[in-house]
């Protein structure tokens, strides 16, 4: 299954690329953003939702995602970084 | 013929699609679309990147293709073996035109085909031990090669030879890059699965190989060429202009390439792609493990030039954001004085294309330099990705078509009736037989370099030798033109 690919776009948003599914999308919100804690519930451009595992600090983007446990719901699979 | 109204393409749509049964009807509805510019993302409108209908005319090629023919087969100074039966190797031999330099069968082997020309005992037997076979003679005939790519073609995966295995003894024997690339043609629904492969094979077996060997004299202006095939010198052309404003191009991919430039591509500032599709892959791959960040540039026309030039410059210092005026400056004289030449001949010409990667969208810029307007455009083999960056280069209520069958495309230019057509060879034929100039856009019709300003004066050349041939005069049969042109004749006469 497919892994994700983050990288920063020139205007400084946030890109979410699967190359397996042709998808590249802006992330619209993330939910923890913060110096000491980033990842939760993600929102893309098109309004589809994806969830990261919470991680103690922001990653170095760019970066690959790899597809985890199934979480359920609408958030399907979790992706850790 | 006037620009058609939104309502007008979406009728001419629904007409053409009027053929097919309704399964098809409503399969091929998704890939045809009209342009529309204030769509943020093309997934609304049109699906692109889908297996073709058995029974349609697909003009699409195999992953075989897109590996070997566009992204491997121009590195010059290595040796790609198509591993498999003889055809596949010998009907794309040196079709591409991707130039040169070097001494053909000595250090350089872009026009060779190389072939392990399976028979039927290979095919039940396997062909792991003819592919050993053919390795070592390589070494004793062609001693100057820097590297091996083994090149799947279908049978491979079919029959499950184990070529890494063999890539890897060989690697360890003759101390050369030997590397298998698993493209057979029958993966994925087109070539560009092909590149994908090809990239991930340069990426696991030939990227790494000078990570920590800092030997290498860098300098901060250090950038790659990527995803430029020099297809009759576009490269070239491409890099006097980079070079020219103060950067250092330190390696071309792949066209006039090598595997040494490849190696030390890690060590570069900064990526240029051009062909996004076949090559963003691996811009992705450098940009996540060596942070070196890329941007696509445009080297068709003046116009979309001037603003690549800026663009990347603006990734650099002081001297380069110089030395890009400097070089829209010096060139400036030479394009003003092409398009002051063609531009009245091709004033108000439609065209309409359907070409590959990145094409479709990346000449639209150049035909507008001419003041000739795309009406059409769609991809054999694009992703949605693709389609995002086309609808804002094309106008409104313009044609899109993706995959195109050869039914709907020859219906499309019977009812449009483009002035001039750019695609491939299996095309070309068929629409000058139905009196419409055409230009193979692959290979640029023997002709090119089309990219860099010395590229656009050649372009903006060969679209007039085209179209404004006395040829196209002569198609209709003197007893069928209408009274009028007969008398002209005459007059001449």
């Amino acid at each position: 299954m497919p892994s994700v690919m983050l990288r920063k776009r020139e205007d400084g948003k946030l890109l979410f690329y699967v190359a397996k599914k042709d998808l590249e999308e802006t992330i619209e919100s993330l939910e923890f953003d913060s110096p000491d804690k980033w990842g939760g519930e993600v929102v893309l451009g098109d309004g589809s939702k994806y969830f990261f595992d919470i991680l103690d600090a922001p990653p170095k983007i760019p970066l690959h995602c790899k597809r985890n446990a199934y979480k359920g719901g609408c958030h399907g699979f979790i992706y850790s970084c | 013929m006037a620009a058609m109204t939104k309502e007008e393409t979406e009728a001419l749509i629904q007409e053409v699609l009027e053929v097919y049964p309704e399964n098809a009807k409503k399969d091929r509805a998704k890939h045809l679309a009209v342009n529309d510019q204030s769509l943020e993302k093309a997934n609304k409108c049109i699906t692109s990147n889908r297996k073709s209908l058995p029974g349609v005319m697909t003009i699409r090629g195999c992953a075989y293709a897109g590996s070997k023919g566009v992204v491997w087969g121009p590195i010059k100074d290595m040796i790609h073996i198509s591993h498999g039966p003889v055809g596949c190797g010998q009907y794309s031999r040196a079709g591409r035109r991707n130039y040169y330099v070097g001494t053909t069968g000595v250090n350089t082997f872009g026009t060779m085909n190389f072939t392990s020309d399976f028979q039927e005992k290979d095919i039940v037997f396997g062909g792991d031990k003819k592919l050993a076979k053919l390795i070592d003679e390589i070494e004793v005939l062609f001693p100057l090669n820097k590297g091996i790519s083994i090149q799947s073609e279908c049978p491979i995966g079919l029959i499950g030879d184990d070529i890494e295995a063999v890539a890897k003894v060989k690697n360890k024997e003759h101390g050369k890059t030997i590397v298998p690339v698993r493209c057979e043609g029958f993966r994925g629904v087109s070539q560009s699965l092909g590149h994908h492969i090809a990239n991930d094979a340069i990426r696991d077996w030939v990227l790494e190989k000078r990570d920590g060997d800092d030997s290498f004299p860098t300098t901060p202006y250090d950038v790659a060429v990527i995803g430029d095939y020099n297809i009759g010198g576009d490269a070239w052309a491409s890099r006097t202009l980079l070079e020219e404003m103060g950067l250092r191009v330190v390696a071309q991919w792949s066209g006039d390439g090598t595997i040494a430039e490849i190696e030390k591509t890690p060590k570069v500032k900064l990526n240029l792609i051009h062909c996004y599709r076949s090559m963003n892959y691996i811009a992705r791959h450098m940009e996540e493990k060596y942070s070196i960040p890329w941007i696509e540039y445009n080297f068709f026309g003046p116009t979309k030039i001037a603003e690549s030039l800026r663009r990347i410059a603006a990734h650099f210092d002081e001297t380069i954001i110089e030395g890009a005026e400097r070089v829209i400056k010096k060139y400036e004289a030479e394009y003003d004085a092409v398009i002051a030449k063609y531009k009245p001949r091709l004033q108000g010409k439609r065209v309409m294309l359907y070409v590959g990667g990145l094409r479709p969208r990346h000449v639209i810029g150049a035909y507008e330099d001419l003041g000739m307007e795309v009406v059409g455009t769609g991809y054999e083999f694009g992703h949605n990705d693709d389609y995002d960056r086309t609808i804002k280069e094309m106008g409104n209520a313009t044609l899109l078509y993706d995959d195109v069958t050869g039914y709907e495309f020859e219906e499309f230019v019977k009812k449009v009736q483009p002035d001039l057509i750019g695609s491939g060879i299996k095309e070309k034929y068929i629409f000058q037989k139905m009196g419409i100039p055409f230009r193979q856009m692959h290979s640029w019709d023997y002709s090119g370099p089309y990219h860099g300003y010395d590229g656009f004066a050649i372009f903006a050349r060969d679209m007039d030798m085209t179209l404004n041939n006395p040829c196209w005069k002569q198609i209709k049969a003197p007893w069928k033109k209408d009274a009028a042109s007969n008398e002209a004749v005459k007059a001449v006469a």
